[in-house]
């Protein structure tokens, strides 16, 4: 009994499999859509501030002014890119976006500096870009003022030594946390598309019916119709492991095996939503917009790009019903904290309920639909 | 090229609105995608870091430790949620992610405030680096934080003046909200998107459906049906441009500090060009699921990503800021932004107004040579 029903989802397996390679568009989709999301998380999506473009306006000329410009550029946050001695200059370049901040060094202001008053250094940022801004603005003041600082001959120290450590991410390099996360709108992403996909193209094509004369059950309809998508998804998820952790150079601390349950949790999810997209869709292109339409919102309220805890209370409640929320931070936790089921067991939790919930529910449409 | 006949372009736009009637969810989409996105980005998501969840590990117990994290309470920043014995404590609280810094005040810490020796008293400030982002801006609001009270106490000991005043002063965002740098932003991408998702499934429909052979049958010319079937879409574009621009304006505060005419004429040149780009798409690849997978690829995650809208160009590698030349959301981008928060005109924008024609005329010349009514 057990051995013909596996035999009947095997075969509808099977079926499916080669009908998805008979498309040379969907072995491309399978490859080339995660590298290139990897590729773009990887080098497009940085939160670092770097190479931001500063406008020098120096009315000084002297050792120490170039100093402070040089300052501002050596630690690679800043790289001049206009110099002027008019403040008029500076200001146009700002209205032009041609650069990004913009400082003006008096003059006198070597001389200044020893003055009883001290000396006065402009800083215009454009706060266009509020993120940059932020960072930007905090970089030059620190290093503006640990310069004037320095550049005295009285031996100021600060009476606070700070110690800043960075756990788990020593360098605050953004990639690290964002290309782990790419391994979740990927999985996501497939499971949505080529479940519902499938399922409508049977029913665009009048094959529904025909599988359903057939001796499968319900259940292994769904069985049968989900899993070669979940291989799929499975495959993704090696592939963008393998490409972070060689290429990208990911480090990763904790274990493959939890990583591996957590994935195949989040994909009862994941296909339960796909088959639901299906039982509302009556065509592919229907299909493909609703899995545009709800991947919006999941991605947005994940964490995957703008953290939880910015969003306002109401919100941040509501991620905690987003699968891709839990499960990015099982995957980013294990990647980069090395942490183990004591510290994740509520995401796992989380994601066990939801997975078997969407999956039941979305069996029971779909059973309703088909009949 | 025959001329253009007023009465074919329209017929063939009323065909296209009465068939864009019937595609509810397209429908949909373009106009519940904007304000969808207006209040995900007013009221859900930001990153702003207000707010940051703390820990305190104060091993001195003096007046000077409790000053000092006195000084974290107050500043606005930080919450502090638990005062702990040890720094080893912090770990699990880490691990589970509840908290993102950790201020560990050794003992000893106002006995050498005092004493002058060099390097100063050490205080250590431990942060959870896992999203770069985040802690990179957490240290930055730690690192004032302690510098305007080191700043305090010093000037309470001895008569000394910070030799330097850094006077910063930010424009067009004075507060820093990246709500204020979102929305103009979103004008571009939400176009692209809903242009992308829309027209690229024109053509391809026409063929899919068989009714390409009677189109052919009609005696509209090629740039007949391109401008005609733009018609509804631009209308559309333009209805979602406006919903945005108001919202943006009325709900979340945006300043709006150019002219409106201004913005008006370049968002037209912009709809142009992006919504021939999707009849192109359309009428290249011919199948409607192709069609809008292509749209996305082409047009609606190059104008989410490389066009500046939340990740800055500047800091991406050459290559990429060099492709993201191609991207006509990142011209449209300046255009907003100027408009909206800078209050520049038209000299100033001049590259991106110029960049939006080109955009129009290089759109509309592909659509219309890619269309061939020629069956094969």
């Amino acid at each position: 009994m057990l051995r013909e029903k596996m035999a009947r989802i095997g075969g509808l397996v099977r079926k499916e499999v080669r009908q998805m390679f008979r498309d040379p568009r969907m072995s491309r989709m399978m490859f080339i859509s995660p590298i290139m999301q990897l590729m773009i998380f990887g080098y497009a999506v940085s939160t670092d501030v770097r190479h931001t473009p500063l406008y020098v306006v120096d009315h000084d000329h002297t050792q120490v002014s170039r100093q402070l410009v040089e300052a501002l550029t050596a630690g690679g946050y800043f790289k001049v890119v206009g110099r002027s001695d008019r403040a008029k200059d500076m200001a146009d370049a700002l209205d032009h976006g041609s650069t990004t901040v913009g400082i003006q060094i008096p003059p006198h202001y070597a001389r200044e500096l020893r003055d009883p008053d001290g000396a006065r250094v402009q800083i215009l940022v454009d706060g266009t870009n509020s993120n940059v801004a932020t960072v930007a603005l905090g970089y030059a003041e620190q290093i503006v003022r640990t310069h004037a600082l320095t550049s005295l001959d009285r031996r100021f120290e600060p009476p606070v030594d700070l110690r800043e450590r960075a756990w788990f991410n020593p360098a605050l390099v953004s990639r690290n946390y964002n290309v782990p996360g790419v391994v979740g709108t990927i999985m996501l992403m497939m499971s949505l598309l080529l479940t519902s996909l499938a399922v409508v193209r049977e029913r665009e094509l009048g094959t529904l019916e025909q599988l359903m004369v057939s001796p499968l059950t319900p259940g292994e309809l769904i069985a049968g119709k989900t899993i070669p998508f979940g291989l799929v998804a499975m495959f993704d998820m090696v592939v963008i492991t393998a490409v972070a952790l060689l290429w990208f150079r990911i480090p990763f601390l904790g274990q493959g095996p939890i990583l591996l349950l957590a994935a195949l949790l989040f994909l009862m999810s994941a296909l339960g939503l796909g088959l639901l997209i299906s039982t509302v869709s009556h065509t592919q292109q229907e299909a493909f917009l609703s899995t545009f339409l709800l991947m919006l919102p999941l991605m947005m309220l994940s964490g995957f790009m703008f953290p939880v805890t910015s969003m306002s209370p109401l919100f941040q409640w509501l991620t905690l019903l987003n699968p891709l929320r839990h499960y990015l931070e099982i995957v980013r936790a294990v990647f980069l904290k090395g942490s183990g089921f004591d510290a994740l067991w509520h995401q796992f939790a989380a994601l066990a309920a939801m997975g078997i919930g969407l999956l039941a529910f979305a069996a029971s449409r779909f059973h309703k639909t088909v009949q | 090229m025959a001329a253009i006949s007023r009465i074919r372009l329209l017929a063939v736009a009323r065909k296209e609105v009465v068939q864009l009637r019937r595609d509810r969810r397209s429908l949909i989409l373009a106009f519940l995608l904007p304000v969808f996105m207006l209040v995900m980005f007013g009221y859900a998501i930001s990153w702003d870091v207000r707010d940051i969840k703390m820990v305190v590990v104060d091993q001195d117990r003096t007046v000077k430790s409790r000053d000092l994290v006195a000084a974290f309470a107050a500043s606005g920043y930080f919450e502090i949620v638990d005062h702990l014995p040890a720094a080893r404590n912090v770990l699990p609280l880490f691990d589970r992610g509840t908290v993102k810094l950790a201020l560990v005040i050794p003992p000893g810490f106002s006995r050498d405030l005092g004493n002058g020796i060099s390097p100063g008293a050490p205080v250590q400030a431990l942060v959870d680096g896992t999203d770069a982002n985040t802690a990179t801006i957490v240290l930055g609001y730690t690192r004032a934080t302690v510098q305007s009270w080191s700043q305090r106490v010093v000037l309470q000991g001895r008569t000394l003046t910070p030799p330097i005043t850094a006077e910063s002063r930010v424009w067009y965002n004075e507060e820093l909200l990246s709500r204020n740098m979102i929305v103009p932003g979103l004008v571009a991408t939400i176009m692209m998107i809903i242009s992308a998702l829309l027209t690229s499934l024109t053509i391809a429909r026409e063929w899919e459906r068989g009714t390409m052979e009677q189109l052919a049958a009609t005696p509209v010319s090629r740039l007949e049906v391109v401008l005609g079937k733009l018609i509804p879409y631009i209308g559309i574009g333009s209805i979602d441009v406006a919903i945005t621009c108001l919202l943006g304006v009325f709900m979340f505060h945006v300043p709006l500090r150019g002219d409106i005419l201004l913005l008006a004429v370049l968002s037209f040149l912009f709809l142009v060009g992006a919504f021939a780009l999707g009849i192109w798409i359309s009428a290249v690849v011919k199948s409607q699921l192709l069609a809008t997978q292509m749209a996305m690829l082409v047009s609606y995650l190059p104008a989410f990503l490389l066009s500046g809208f939340m990740f800055s160009i500047d800091a991406m590698p050459t290559p990429l800021r060099i492709l993201s030349h191609l991207v006509p959301a990142r011209y449209f981008l300046v255009v907003t932004r100027g408009i909206f928060l800078k209050g520049v005109g038209l000299d100033v924008l001049l590259w991106p107004a110029l960049s939006m024609v080109l955009f129009a005329v290089i759109g509309l010349t592909l659509a219309v040579r890619a269309f061939r009514k020629e069956l094969d």
